[in-house]
């Protein structure tokens, strides 16, 4: 009985019990510091409709054997410029949201072919090369938003050429999903748009992983010997794999935007990579497997700690800075752990 | 030249069992001084494991140990790790290098065993601070070198030197160590050219005279006739003779060495003149590492099961992967009439032939998916079986999986505990199964199999080999089956090729003689039929 017990508990992944642990323990916490439980809930229902399909954008890339997505920082600035785009021509609400995925969709095309091709030169050290490209990336894009002819007056500095360091999205996209049918129910605003947005992305995922080139794609991740003795070309569904990741980077930028309001250039997608790699790993993934349900689970897991560990640390340490530096170990504390914790449940 | 010295060695009724599984039977080796003596045998006659029991390597004694004893100089000894071995003066020079290549010569022939003076700091804080005595360590190297007549720089680098001389230089190892007694030479001439080799066997003679015993492993025949004074034959675990080399031939070792009795399948002899060439194979190369082909020439008969044999590393393995295109290749193919493109797998699974892969878990399987999935994927692939149209998405049909899954789990027999069961749980004959169900989703007309029975028990291999036989003789399947056991082949095959240096050797009945068998795996143009 004991030992079946034990065997349930290690295939549901004991960093995964940690972490749900820790998150408990933070809620009751929260609970004795009488801090509001519906609007905890309410923060992480938003922030779970903002950051799943930037996660979700891990999946590909390690189904299809190139690791985790660590050049995410391409796919947010792919999803970044078509944000800006949309707003250039003066669009507003669902239609402003849609279009700048219209818009930032051919970029990411783009780039993730480039960054597919690079990658299937380093294989066995995607994860290095991925990360310091997104470094790269982002660092010359700093130059592109200096120099990129945006007239806009709501995005343009007020003096010279280029764009603001954060553009504000009020009147145009801000919380469009968000509001999109939202309701309360006990005090807990459900964001109902954005979840049913996540929801058909993570539906289209799973749709594409049962057609034959989504089982080409796995079969890669898993023995590229044997999919090279199937008659699958590696090198191909290996930057097709890179091209969704992308793909998602880019729209997951904007659904992530849409909540947060505020379009951040420049370095802010710097480390957003690392955020949503922590995410999935959390969920249960490993480095070589991954599911959809690791994707939601853990983004959950993530940003439900985020949301409350913040108040927690603003009520017990109320000098100065402490708060914030609290949530910047917690934050990076998690990534750590999970990539740590890499190997997932096997 | 027989020697009748006293003996150096004397290994007596040597018996190894790894996991139940016999792989030496009651070995006796007597070494004399002074003697060049010979071992030949196939691929897992035994060779390696005796010579491993002579070394103490610990795959030996992590797997119980063995029975009967060694003697030593005529006294009785326990080697229980390879220092004992090199304290009795046994030295062993390997197949693969064992050199490091940034290194110069002198620094690999001395490596570990370095001449250092002492310094004022080494005597405060110990022998670790000693400095190299370069000059005396080059001395020693090039006496050693000079021994074997050997003219190479002593502080070249090894990276630069070619093959045959590192050959030379591990040698020279062994003989600066001062009390060598016994040297092994295990497949010595296997990597160097002819007069490299003629080179070797000359130094091999001249080692001898001084009077160090030498054991010579090779499956190369005409080379232990031309310099072993005494032969001992293997096969599968059992001491088949030894010899004296004045009575015995190259034909005779061949025989000795060869010779399984044949199970036949009771398959009907087929009339091959009639039948069509469905695949012909011309200037094939391969680029396989370690199974490199290098000119191969082949008709292969609609309906046929023709037999690829030879030794492990010979180029037997590379045809079938060069073929199919896995591993880079050139030269002309033509398959059913029509040119069949080289390097491009999909194009030639598209066409009608298909792979039973030598490496299953490598190559033949995805371990972590379930049976069902691992038998559909390629022909989900190749010919878009198994799929429905559902809106825009043309998604996998599972009924239909699942459908042909059970009946191939029924036709082949394979015992899992259902269609979604990973194949990794599955034992080696099982997965081999999968990998045969595999091939059959993809309606093949020509199937190669390599190594089909490898690691997988005698219950299963009989039936492997019976499916076989029943889809060529039923289905009309044309098979190209490679094998490193050569009872296999003449159990099924029609015909049989055998494989040495990269090239057919020749091609015979499965009935043939063991010797011309023999005589063609160990590659001797000279006494080629």
């Amino acid at each position: 009985m004991l030992e079946h017990l034990l065997t349930k508990i290690r295939s549901f992944g004991i960093p995964r019990i940690i972490i749900i642990l820790f998150l408990l323990s933070l809620w009751i916490s929260a609970a004795f510091l009488s801090i509001p439980f519906p609007a905890l809930l309410s923060d992480t229902f938003v922030r779970l409709g903002m950051n799943t399909v930037l996660t979700l954008s891990m999946l590909p890339s390690i189904l299809v054997g190139t690791s985790l997505f660590f050049g995410l920082p391409l796919g947010i600035i792919c999803g970044l410029l078509g944000g800006v785009m949309s707003i250039e021509l003066n669009l507003k609400g669902l239609t402003a949201f849609f279009a700048a995925i219209g818009f930032s969709i051919p970029l990411a095309i783009l780039v993730g072919y480039g960054y597919g091709l690079l990658l299937n030169r380093v294989k066995g050290s995607e994860m290095t090369v991925g990360t310091y490209v997104g470094f790269a990336f982002v660092s010359l894009m700093s130059f592109g938003w200096v120099t990129l002819p945006f007239k806009n007056p709501e995005m343009a500095w007020a003096i010279g050429k280029g764009i603001r360091v954060t553009v504000s999205l009020e009147g145009r996209f801000s919380n469009v999903l968000n509001k999109l049918w939202a309701f309360e129910l006990y005090g807990v605003k459900i964001p109902t748009g954005a979840l049913v947005f996540l929801g058909v992305m993570c539906l289209f995922m799973g749709l594409f992983l049962r057609t034959r080139t989504g089982l080409a794609m796995q079969e890669c991740g898993m023995n590229p010997k044997f999919a090279k003795a199937s008659g699958i070309n590696v090198d191909r569904m290996r930057i097709l794999g890179t091209i969704i990741s992308t793909i998602l980077g880019a729209i997951g930028i904007l659904t992530y935007a849409q909540g947060f309001g505020f379009l951040q250039l420049y370095e802010a997608p710097m480390y957003m990579g690392f955020i949503a790699a922590a995410a999935i790993l959390i969920g249960g993934a490993s480095l070589k497997t991954a599911k959809i349900s690791h994707v939601i689970i853990g983004t959950f897991l993530f940003q439900g700690i985020l949301v409350v560990a913040l108040p927690v640390a603003n009520t017990v340490a109320t000098l100065g800075s402490l708060a914030e530096i609290s949530r910047i170990i917690v934050s990076n504390g998690i990534i750590l752990y999970a990539l740590a914790q890499k190997g997932g449940n096997e | 030249m027989e020697r009748n010295g006293r003996s150096v060695l004397e290994m007596k009724n040597i018996s190894k069992e790894y996991y139940g599984n016999k792989v030496l039977k009651g070995i006796n080796l007597s070494v004399r001084e002074g003697e060049i003596h010979g071992i030949v045998g196939e691929n897992g006659a035994g060779k390696s494991t005796l010579m491993n029991i002579l070394f103490g390597m610990s795959v030996i004694h992590s797997t119980g140990g063995f029975e009967g004893s060694i003697e030593f100089l005529g006294n009785p000894v326990t080697i229980s790790s390879p220092f004992d071995a090199m304290a009795l003066g046994i030295g062993m020079v390997h197949q693969e290098f064992m050199l490091i290549p940034g290194y110069s010569v002198t620094e690999n022939i001395k490596l570990n065993r370095e001449i250092t003076r002492d310094t004022f700091l080494s005597k405060i804080l110990g022998p670790g601070l000693r400095t190299l005595d370069w000059e005396s360590m080059g001395q020693d190297a090039k006496r050693a070198l000079s021994k074997l007549e050997m003219d190479i720089d002593e502080w070249a680098r090894i990276a630069g030197l070619p093959v045959g001389h590192m050959q030379f230089v591990e040698i020279a190892r062994e003989l600066d160590k001062q009390n060598i007694k016994l040297l092994v030479f295990d497949e010595p001439t296997a990597v160097l050219t002819e007069s490299e080799a003629d080179r070797l066997l000359s130094t091999l003679r001249k080692l001898a005279e001084t009077g160090i015993s030498i054991l010579f492993i090779t499956h190369r025949l005409h080379e232990i006739m031309e310099v072993c004074d005494r032969i001992t034959v293997l096969r599968d675990g059992v001491q088949v003779a030894t010899k004296s080399k004045s009575e015995t031939t190259i034909e005779e070792l061949a025989r000795l060495m060869v010779g399984h009795s044949i199970e036949s399948v009771g398959k009907g002899k087929v009339n091959l003149a009639e039948r069509k060439t469905i695949l012909k194979v011309r200037d094939l190369r391969v680029l396989m590492p370690g199974e490199t082909v290098q000119k191969v020439d082949l008709d292969i008969k609609e309906g046929e099961i023709f037999g690829i044999g030879g030794l492990a590393g010979q180029g037997k393995i590379g045809i079938a992967n060069g073929i199919m295109g896995l591993y880079d290749s050139d030269g002309s193919v033509e398959f059913d009439g029509k040119p069949l493109p080289l390097n491009d797998p999909r194009e030639v699974l598209k066409r009608g032939l298909a792979f039973l892969s030598e490496d299953r878990r490598g190559v033949g399987l995805l371990l972590d998916m379930s049976v069902e999935m691992n038998i559909v994927a390629p022909a989900i692939e190749i010919h878009r079986k198994f799929l429905k149209d559902v809106g825009v998405f043309s998604l996998l049909d599972r009924a239909q999986i699942r459908a042909f899954a059970q009946e191939m789990i029924q036709k082949l027999d394979i015992r899992c505990l259902g269609p979604d069961q990973p194949v990794k749980r599955l034992s080696g004959g099982n997965q081999q199964k999968v990998c045969i169900a595999k091939a059959l989703a993809l309606e093949p007309k020509l199937l190669f199999v390599s190594e089909p029975t490898r690691g997988i028990d005698i219950g299963a291999k009989k039936r492997v080999l019976d499916t076989l036989v029943e889809l060529n003789q039923h289905n009309g399947m044309s098979i190209v089956l490679t094998s490193s056991e050569l009872a296999e082949l003449r159990s099924i095959c029609d015909r049989i090729a055998i494989i040495s240096e990269g090239r057919v050797m020749g091609i015979l009945d499965p009935d043939a003689d063991d010797a011309q068998f023999g005589l063609l795996m160990a590659g001797d143009y000279a006494v080629r039929q």
